[in-house]
């Protein structure tokens, strides 16, 4: 806090909260009418059929009862818990032990860094298209090492099976911010923590364990959070992955690309049902929640604060 | 660190080997790390060189016999690609004006200006971070479907300059670390508090602001849905939607696409490698609490 409060405000009359509010303005306004108005705009489009061209007519709850009868939801809700239940601890495993690796006193530590958060930069676009090439069945180079050491070579980009396999294998080569996260916090441990272990005759895995793993686990998490977030809104690389030709998004060989975020952007975009994908929306923002409160109301029993 | 053998002082070979051996996981490990993270690069840049016949050669080669430019001159064939890179420029240099305008003033009033909702506001701006972009969409489209701004760039910049959550939470972070005395010694001597914004918060926030500038720069560049939505006219296209050109009826051209793709990715890979600081330390400041 500010130890004078209000000491140029009363000059021109203005009181700390006028000021407060009127530095905020940009972004409440912008709250009030991106995020406030449509959310309650959406709630009441879900209880209406509305197709763009018309004015929405009340329905009341014939679009949720429509979504139980709807295979394709079910579908695209199983692909995105596929994609955050397996992806983001896959994701975050891998960043910390990217992070556990380069976190060595290597005058090359800069360097590896910057090569490890590089991919985070390419355009998602030309990222998923060079994925795509990577993961190519016939012609791809992981297929190729694949096949060089005697494993199946999946089709990777046409059965059902792998294509979502295809997207996570792509997800850990973007893991770089979350590795920058955790070196940063590796960083942040006493090293006077891990001499005291080694004196008591500590191997690598019980100082992981023991020091390693709670010093860092406020940043587990907050990137969990983070990936389970991000994993809800999964759809440019599922999209792209997808895409046959031009720009129309399917779902993927038998729907196995179908993201809850496809879906809804094919209801209102492309089968200009917006009442109905307003329906998703609102499922989708609800469900939101809940995770977020769960993760959060689970973090006290793991997660430790310096001090606490 | 030294890559020679160590010579162990102790000669108790048991534990020595052992140590030599978790010596070399630790030297190796990055090296192993930074040639998986590399190699998706250099297929995209060796494929880009390469002739159609070399490209879906079997088992593919990263070393190309003849490197041709062939596939480059195909991207400007297949789509007006200077006009895209005009479009997703002008959106990115918008999107940062945008961004430096907005963000540091409501990062300023959640670190500096002492009134009560300050705190509640934070968290109310926190948790914003957690919608998804689907829930908000519909509504916002058929809202702009009221104006006349429908179909033009206005929909894809306006919203920069009224904030970003993730840019408003850098930015607080950081102004929290300039002294209060500092702002206080101000207003004892009459400074209002645009003047102190202006005069000595920003200035010294130079670092923070170029880090939130970056992001926004590659934020934009980069995005994919909103012009998806919101760009039908051809001539509006940014680069995220204008490679869809290179997919067809015959398949996909993977040399031209990879060249589109190198020159789509060069402008943000140069900058990194300029900014470098800025990004790892703002990527390191919103991850530590």
């Amino acid at each position: 806090m500010a130890s004078l409060p209000g000491v140029s405000a009363s000059r021109r009359g203005l009181s700390p909260t006028a000021v407060g509010v009127l530095f905020a303005l940009p972004w409440l306004i912008g709250f009030l009418v991106f995020q406030l108005y449509p959310i309650a705009a959406s709630a009441y489009y879900s209880f209406t059929e509305f197709s763009l061209f018309d004015d929405p007519v009340w329905i009341g709850l014939d679009n949720y009862r429509d979504l139980l009868q709807d295979e394709r939801f079910f579908k695209s809700l199983y692909n995105t818990a596929y994609m955050t239940v397996i992806g983001v601890p896959l994701g975050l495993a891998f960043a910390l032990i990217c992070a556990l690796a380069l976190n060595t006193p290597s005058k090359l530590q800069p360097f590896y860094r910057a090569i490890v958060y590089l991919p985070t930069v390419v355009p998602i676009v030309a990222a998923t298209y060079l994925w795509r090439w990577l993961l190519n069945a016939q012609y791809g180079y992981v297929n190729q090492v694949i096949g060089g050491v005697g494993l199946y070579q999946p089709l990777w980009q046409e059965d059902p099976f792998w294509t979502k396999p295809a997207l996570l294998i792509m997800g850990l080569w973007l893991v770089g911010s979350t590795a920058i996260i955790y070196l940063a916090a590796l960083k942040e441990v006493p090293a006077s923590y891990y001499e005291a272990a080694e004196i008591d005759g500590a191997n690598w895995w019980s100082k992981f364990w023991n020091i390693t793993w709670p010093a860092i686990s406020p940043v587990t998490l907050f990137q969990l959070v983070i990936g389970v977030i991000g994993s809800l809104q999964y759809f440019t690389q599922a999209y792209l992955f997808a895409q046959e030709r031009m720009n129309q998004g399917g779902g993927g060989p038998k729907d196995s690309l179908l993201m809850y975020g496809m879906y809804v952007f094919q209801n209102a975009f492309q089968y200009l049902d917006m009442g109905y994908a307003s329906a998703l929306a609102w499922i989708l923002f609800l469900i939101s929640l809940a995770i977020t409160a769960v993760i959060l109301g689970m973090a006290t029993r793991w997660v430790h604060y310096e001090g606490d | 660190m030294a890559t020679t053998i160590p010579s162990p002082p102790a000669p108790r070979t048991g534990r020595s080997t052992r140590k030599l051996i978790a010596m070399a996981i630790r030297e190796l490990a990055p090296v192993l790390i930074t040639i998986l993270f590399l190699f998706p690069f250099i297929v995209m840049i060796s494929t880009s060189f390469k002739s159609p016949d070399e490209t879906f050669s079997i088992p593919p080669r990263i070393w190309s016999d003849h490197w041709i430019l062939d596939n480059y001159h195909r991207v400007f064939e297949v789509m007006p690609f200077w006009r895209y890179v005009g479009n997703t420029l002008l959106l990115a240099i918008l999107a940062v004006i945008g961004t430096l305008f907005s963000c540091p003033l409501v990062a300023y009033s959640l670190s500096k200006v002492p009134w009560k909702l300050r705190n509640p506001l934070f968290l109310l701006i926190i948790s914003t971070m957690m919608l998804p972009p689907q829930v908000t969409m519909i509504p916002v489209y058929l809202l702009w479907n009221e104006t006349p701004l429908m179909g033009t760039w206005w929909p894809l910049i306006i919203p920069n300059f009224l904030g970003s959550a993730f840019s408003i939470f850098l930015l607080r972070q950081f102004f929290r670390g300039i002294p209060n005395d500092l702002l206080d010694a101000a207003r004892l001597d009459g400074a209002s508090e645009a003047r102190i914004y202006w005069g000595i918060v920003l200035p010294l926030a130079r670092p923070a602001l170029a880090t939130v500038g970056l992001f926004a720069f590659v934020g934009t560049w980069t995005d994919f849905l909103n012009p998806l939505i919101y760009l039908s006219d051809p001539e509006r296209y940014t680069l995220s939607i204008g490679l869809y050109n290179f997919f067809s009826e015959h398949g996909v051209e993977w040399g031209p696409l990879m060249a589109a793709c190198v020159i789509f990715s060069i402008p943000l890979v140069v900058v990194f490698i300029i900014a470098q600081r800025h990004f790892i330390e703002g990527i390191s400041l919103t991850g530590l609490k």
